[in-house]
């Protein structure tokens, strides 16, 4: 097992270090001089040759990766040029609004669709089979942020429950489970949680429907086992595939969340991003993409190795 | 399309020598200590101008690999072929394409050997028309083949693999295999996965395409009963070397290693007197990562003695052209 | 036992129903699908809005351009304007059916490309294997390491906007998911027997794969592609949302979502048009997809 661990982290390093290369460089394929952005466009000559030291605009492609390498590994990814605030800290406080808009999304979305999935698995062509699948259907193909927006209008312009923006009384700073703020998080979590439903509901019905067809579970009824260690059975079954494909979909949410975040004006990592790229803050976009691929990279290389626990084969391939 | 012949009868077709194909196991953090399996240990064997040399052994003893090997669909780590005289893919000597159209081989999957998506006819034609022959001609002569081993084109020649039974695709294997016009037919277990009856038919069509056309053939199979049948003479194989190889009917009546005697009277027989009582065989299968010193069959062999554990046996001549690799063949009779 | 066996002749158990000649895969595969109701009536759905797309200026009411600063925001229903106006007073139907056209080229497009380089690099990869295929799997894995949207959002958020530059945006995030499955395909493919058989033939690599192995990986392939089809609609309306994709005054689906936001208060209905349109046009490209893929099933 040990063998394993240390393939699956061995691989990951590259990855990795390939992710904070294409993170770096993802900035200068735009077209024209990077400069432009962070200096007014008649800045004197000095202004702008100053500039230039700070950010090392004047070093060859690789140093300047060097150099971002090095001070990232620090724990300092530069400062924002908007903000003029580390890039650290604005990232951090965007991350664990994300995380929170994540979570609870895939909480949501995951156990309904388990469940969904389950019943639709158990009971094949049934009328809930069909709603499952409906279900399913409809939670890959609604684009959420139209989702988003109609829920809006229901809940919040018609309806007025809940309100339409934001992440309630202290916006990013301050978060607490309370009321005032729980009512932010409702419509942004309703609308991201239909992605990993539809997904985890489609996935579910298969994998339950295949293992129930299996011979080892007919071979098991017929020896009159109740249906709750059947289902235990299938759980486990089921388990390392659910698994694998939540922790993707966590990662997808936390890396894709931008829509919705646009949408609710949710301070997360993706309304952050859609900031930096529209301000064209150089430091702010390297910084939260490189934090949410890599996060999304050790999600993954968590989610594996998790995965021996509940399929021993494995860690024996 | 047939390359002619060009040594004349008493040259062999095929003549190979120190045939070696060690495979690395994954696993190990460092290439360097990966385990090998090895499969082909040095075989050399020679097949003369339209014999058959069967060829016998139980799973893992190197026969398919030795297939694949002369076929040259993976290459040898050492050893030398040569066809008809000249050596195969070397420089002065026979062009491996050109070694294509003299050599075919017909699989043990019959299914698996045909592209899913291809008419049969299709298939069959596709070889000649890779050695330049234009398509209607290609076109005919699958027709042709396919009439010849009994699949009329009028109703089969469109027809995809999953619409054939397995004597039927077989025979498709075959007629592929003859589209080339080969002089060697390399067959890898080609009747194993087909019902007794349908067998019976393929065999007998093998004999008659090979009187026919001037065929040689190398046929491989763990099935001694049909060796018997189709063979001239028979090679042994155990843990990727030859132990045994001599006429078919020497070998079966006298056989000279304690493994092939071993085969044999595991062979069932509906004749009270021919039954075993005990078994031939003792120990463990072998492993081929990790094959025994000396005699690779000692662990196994009932005439073991501390001799075989330091000594390999040499293949050494008793009678004319039966071979055996074992210290006590003298005594065996 | 050798008379024994050379005396059987059985009559081989085959049917004897001739085949009906030029019978293709791709025929069979259609004519399962026309069975499937669901598929078929999204096929039906799909077909009306591509024609309604390609028509485009013989059947809209009104300019797509044409802004009016009287009649902004009138509910649907308006005398005139079937669907209403926009927030600048143009006929939101005329919109509506050009902005399908934008939306289903942007949808499509990098499909297809990500499609045809996809196959291409993965049909390499499988075939060659070894190091080359290690080259190119561990380079691809790091653009995996990327959520698609994130990866879509920071591409064309670098290269700018404009509805080229999310095209590439996109393609460039299907590709490496495309050769994933085309690796994997043509991986089980090449030790398949009748890929030996056709290497004995004496063919060629490209040979060899243009015959034999492309045909057999092109299914599943064109599955998974048929697939992404929608969630290309979705990323490529979501970049335009965001202000990354197609440039006002250009009609798009997406674009157009994000410069109504503001008539949710007063024109609700109005402002959920284009993403409703959306919704419609990536599930039925949800539901052909799996009535494809149920059509294919059957035949393997």
């Amino acid at each position: 097992m040990l063998a394993y661990f240390l393939k699956r982290l061995l691989a990951t390093i590259p990855i990795a270090l390939g992710v904070t290369v294409v993170s770096f460089l993802l900035v200068y394929i735009a077209p024209g001089d990077p400069l432009n952005a962070i200096a007014p466009a008649d800045a004197p000559a000095e202004v702008i040759s100053a500039l230039r030291a700070t950010y090392g605009l004047d070093r060859p492609m690789p140093v300047r990766y060097g150099l971002w390498l090095e001070r990232a590994l620090h724990g300092d990814l530069g400062a924002s040029i908007a903000s003029g605030r580390s890039v650290v800290s604005e990232v951090l406080a965007a991350v664990s609004n994300t995380l929170l808009l994540a979570g609870m999304a895939a909480a949501v979305g995951v156990t309904l669709g388990c469940v969904l999935g389950a019943l639709a698995g158990y009971r094949v062509g049934s009328s809930i089979d069909r709603v499952a699948s409906a279900v399913s259907v409809v939670g890959v193909s609604v684009p959420h942020y139209w989702l988003g927006l109609v829920l809006t209008i229901v809940f919040s312009v018609k309806l007025g429950w809940l309100p339409a923006m934001g992440a309630g009384p202290g916006d990013s700073e301050g978060w607490a489970w309370d009321m005032a703020h729980l009512r932010h998080l409702v419509l942004p979590a309703a609308t991201l949680c239909v992605i990993p439903m539809g997904i985890i509901t489609r996935t579910v019905r298969a994998l339950v429907a295949d293992t129930l067809n299996q011979e080892f579970v007919v071979s098991l009824r017929a020896r009159g086992l109740p249906a709750s260690r059947i289902f235990r059975h299938v759980a486990k079954n089921a388990a390392p595939t659910v698994l694998a494909v939540t922790g993707l979909q966590v990662g997808y949410l936390m890396g894709g969340s931008i829509l919705v975040e646009t949408v609710f004006a949710w301070p997360g990592t993706g309304f952050l991003l859609n900031t930096a790229i529209f301000q064209r803050d150089i430091p702010l976009l390297q910084g939260t993409i490189l934090v949410l691929c890599l996060f999304f990279v050790v999600l993954n290389l968590f989610v594996d190795m998790l995965q021996p626990w509940f399929d021993p084969r494995i860690a024996r391939a | 399309m047939a390359l002619p012949d060009i040594g004349g009868p008493a040259q062999p077709l095929l003549s190979v020598t120190g045939l070696r194909k060690h495979f690395a196991l994954p696993g190990g953090l460092l290439k360097r200590n990966a385990a090998k399996v090895r499969a082909v240990d040095g075989v050399s064997f020679t097949v003369a101008k339209g014999e058959t040399l069967g060829v016998v052994g139980e799973s893992g003893c190197g026969k398919s690999t030795t297939a694949r090997l002369v076929a040259r669909l993976i290459e040898p780590d050492a050893g030398e072929l040569v066809f008809d005289g000249q050596a195969v893919g070397a420089q002065t000597g026979l062009a491996l394409k050109d070694f294509r159209r003299s050599l075919q081989m017909v699989f043990q999957d019959a299914y698996a050997s045909l592209n899913p998506r291809m008419p049969v006819a299709e298939a069959v034609a596709y070889g000649p028309q890779v050695h330049g022959m234009p398509a209607p001609a290609a076109r005919q002569r699958a027709h042709d083949l396919l009439a010849r081993v009994g699949l009329a084109p009028a109703v089969f020649a469109h027809r995809y693999p999953h619409e054939l039974s397995g004597g039927q695709r077989q025979r498709v294997n075959i007629a592929r295999a003859l589209a080339f016009e080969p002089r060697l037919l390399i067959l890898d277990e080609s009747v194993a996965a087909l019902d007794k009856s349908v067998q019976a038919q393929v065999l007998n069509l093998l004999q008659e395409l090979k009187a026919e056309r001037g065929l040689t053939y190398l046929f491989i199979s763990h099935d001694l009963h049909v060796v018997h049948y189709l063979a001239d003479r028979v090679m042994v194989m155990y843990l990727g070397i030859v132990v045994e190889t001599g006429p078919v009917e020497a070998l079966y009546r006298t056989p000279r290693h304690p493994y092939t005697k071993a085969l044999l009277s595991a062979v069932p027989s509906l004749d009270p007197a021919r039954r075993t009582r005990q078994s031939p065989l003792a120990g463990d299968p072998p492993n081929p990562v990790d094959p025994p010193s000396g005699c690779r069959f000692r662990d196994r062999c009932t005439l073991a003695q501390a001799r075989c554990a330091v000594e390999v046996p040499a293949l050494r001549q008793s009678t004319t052209g039966h071979w055996a690799a074992c210290h006590f063949d003298e005594g065996l009779a | 036992m050798n008379t024994a066996m050379a005396a059987v002749t059985l009559i081989d158990p085959a049917p004897a129903v001739a085949a009906a000649p030029g019978r293709s895969y791709w025929g069979l595969v259609l004519r399962q699908l026309r069975r499937d109701p669901v598929a078929m009536t999204a096929a039906i759905v799909l077909l009306l809005l591509v024609a309604a797309a390609l028509l485009a200026p013989w059947i809209s009411p009104a300019d797509p351009y044409k802004a009016s600063m009287l009649k902004r925001l009138l509910p649907p229903g308006s005398p005139g304007h079937w669907l209403g106006t926009d927030e600048l007073g143009r006929d939101m139907l005329t919109r509506l059916i050009y902005g399908g056209r934008m939306s289903l080229v942007i949808g499509v497009v990098p499909v297809l490309a990500a499609f045809v380089i996809g196959t291409g690099i993965g049909l390499v990869a499988g075939y060659v294997g070894g190091w080359v295929n290690m080259a190119i799997m561990r380079t691809l894995d790091v653009f995996y390491a990327f959520p698609s949207v994130l990866l879509a959002v920071a591409i064309a958020g670098a290269l700018g906007p404009g509805m080229s530059n999310s095209m590439i945006a996109l393609t460039m995030v299907f590709i490496p998911q495309v050769v994933r499955v085309a690796e994997s395909v043509t991986t089980q493919v090449r030790h398949l027997d009748y890929v030996d058989a056709a290497r004995l033939s004496g063919d060629s690599a490209l040979g060899i794969i243009r015959h034999h192995v492309l045909g057999n990986v092109i299914g599943p392939v064109f599955v998974y592609a048929t697939g992404l089809v929608s969630v290309s609609m979705i990323l490529a309306s979501g970049l335009s949302f965001l202000g990354l994709g197609v440039k006002p005054p250009e009609p798009e689906w997406g674009l157009m979502l994000n410069t109504l936001r503001s008539a949710i208060y007063s024109q609700p209905l109005l402002a959920a048009l284009p993403g409703a349109m959306i919704f419609v046009t990536s599930m039925a490209f949800n539901l052909l997809a799996d009535g494809i893929r149920s059509a294919m099933d059957i035949k393997r």
